[in-house]
């Protein structure tokens, strides 16, 4: 017979094979999600991000390649609701944690510059003296902290909650930091890239995006 | 002649309209007493509507003179450039230039933003124009070079450079060149933190552990340890073996709330209530930390 501490251990065991494990990812099933869809997913990542997870600058489709993964699950499980997308929250509403976590490892363990650099969809201005400024000093008249404050040194990122910039596509930057300013991007948290962003003007967004996206 | 008229006026038959108008100015003089120690306790607060010309000349000498330091992209050029720039890297990356004076995980520019330019951070060009000043922390005169040797000693928990060696020369020259056209031995907007009021509340560790959780974690860490990446801190340990030492200015309580409500979070200043910041430093304050050198 089972005494009662016996019972209490084989339930919790049993309760922990039945979890999926979080902690756990695995990068080849990450892989194949990206590569070919899943059930319930119409099309695989790559077709929006690149086959290297390098993005559609064009479109403003963001690089995936080298994110910090903490960064990636939390924006797939935002887009079931906290950020908006009509492209991306259908996606997202079709995948379960695990493959959250899976796809999320496969594009975290790409190198950041994979797929190499695009060409720009209109004449890319060279990154102004301004931009570099902003990106590296901020302009504290204004109570703009340095981007590589929170992002890390030359916008590599500082996981698990400040995303990679460097190398991000412009028209992504720009596209986001405009959604942040004007309230329709909401998901930071604490509010700290709102309120950052609110106190630009369209035209530092403008010029440090154009620096970001000449980083590698 | 009034003593007369007033015997008059009783030795009147019938009612006299004097009367009246004796009795409303009884009224207004009592009322006038009454109210005097009130008029004596507003008369206290501050500010006043009107302002005297004696005030006036006060308040022109306790105003505080507006700066703006040179900009970061005008260093000068030449040997004195070069000594500024080191000095400016030194502010920048402690850990890397002043490294053997520096005895934790913190650089300069943890407590004085923006490389020790912002306003209400503590900016080098508001401390430069003060010195030499008596301190009450050692009871002397220090030089300006004292003051920084206080900051090795007690926040970088460290020991000084030598007054004359590069590294502390190259400090001063960066804080001269930041202080370029300050007027001397004034307290100029915006130098040291802001006063903050004193707190309503006693400042409480609990309530500050719940405004830490919800605004510093993100970026020191739910045991203030801060985060490093390759080793380096980007977020700096807020208390700890690589924290200030209990010696420091940031463990006094209001000097870390002043500290707080104005820069913390970063790029969201001013956001937290005073008595949030209260809390919240005395929640920092109250975890271990390097004990304070002079009690050795």
């Amino acid at each position: 017979m089972l005494q009662k501490p016996h019972l209490f251990l084989l339930a919790a065991l049993s309760f922990g094979m039945a979890m999926p494990s979080l902690s756990f990812a695995d990068i080849n099933a990450g892989e194949a999600l990206a590569k070919n869809g899943a059930k319930g997913v119409v099309a695989p990542c790559l077709q929006c991000h690149g086959s290297h997870g390098e993005g559609q600058a064009a479109l403003g489709y963001p690089r995936l390649a080298g994110q910090n993964k903490a960064y990636l699950v939390k924006q797939l499980q935002d887009f079931k609701g906290r950020r908006s997308s009509p492209i991306m929250q259908v996606f997202a509403q079709a995948l379960n944690e695990q493959q959250i976590n899976d796809v999320a490892e496969y594009y975290a363990s790409l190198p950041v510059g994979a797929g190499g650099k695009q060409a720009a969809p209109t004449t890319a201005p060279a990154p102004s003296s301004q931009g570099m400024l902003l990106a590296q000093q901020g302009n504290w008249d204004k109570g703009i902290p340095a981007c590589f404050a929170c992002h890390g040194e030359k916008g590599a990122g500082i996981a698990p909650s400040f995303p990679v910039l460097a190398g991000q596509h412009k028209t992504y930057l720009v596209k986001q930091l405009t959604a942040w300013r004007s309230g329709e991007r909401a998901n930071d948290p604490q509010g700290l890239m709102k309120a950052v962003a609110q106190k630009m003007s369209p035209e530092e967004i403008d010029t440090v995006s154009t620096y970001l996206e000449s980083l590698k | 002649m009034m003593l007369g008229w007033i015997k008059n006026l009783t030795q009147t038959k019938g009612f006299h309209p004097t009367w009246i108008i004796l009795s409303v100015l009884l009224v207004f003089g009592v009322a006038g007493v009454m109210a005097l120690p009130a008029l004596y306790v507003t008369s206290k607060a501050p500010p006043p509507a009107v302002v005297t010309p004696k005030q006036a000349v006060e308040l022109q000498v306790h105003k505080r003179p507006s700066f703006s330091p040179p900009l970061a992209s005008a260093m000068p050029s030449g040997e004195f450039g070069e000594t500024v720039l080191l000095g400016r890297n030194i502010f920048k990356n402690t850990q890397i230039y002043a490294k053997n004076f520096v005895g934790n995980g913190l650089n300069c520019v943890n407590c004085h933003l923006d490389d020790g330019r912002k306003t209400d951070s503590a900016p080098l060009w508001g401390a430069y124009v003060k010195y030499p000043a008596y301190r009450e922390k050692n009871h002397k005169v220090n030089s300006y070079e004292d003051r920084l040797a206080g900051c090795f000693r007690f926040s970088m928990n460290g020991h000084a450079p030598a007054y004359d060696s590069k590294e502390m020369v190259a400090l001063v020259a960066y804080s001269f060149w930041l202080a370029h056209g300050a007027p001397t031995g004034v307290d100029l907007m915006g130098s040291g933190y802001p006063k903050l009021e004193k707190s309503s509340r006693v400042p409480d560790v609990g309530r500050g552990a719940a405004v830490f959780a919800s605004n510093c974690v993100i970026c020191h860490g739910a045991e203030g340890q801060g985060t490093q990446v390759d080793g380096k801190y980007v977020f700096p340990p807020l208390w700890g073996k690589d924290s200030y030492n209990a010696g420091a200015g940031m463990f006094r309580v209001e000097t870390a709330a002043s500290f707080i409500q104005a820069n913390m979070p970063l790029g969201k200043g001013g956001t937290l209530s005073q008595q949030e910041a209260w809390d919240v430093a005395q929640f920092v304050n109250s975890h271990d930390r390097p004990p304070d050198p002079r009690s050795k």
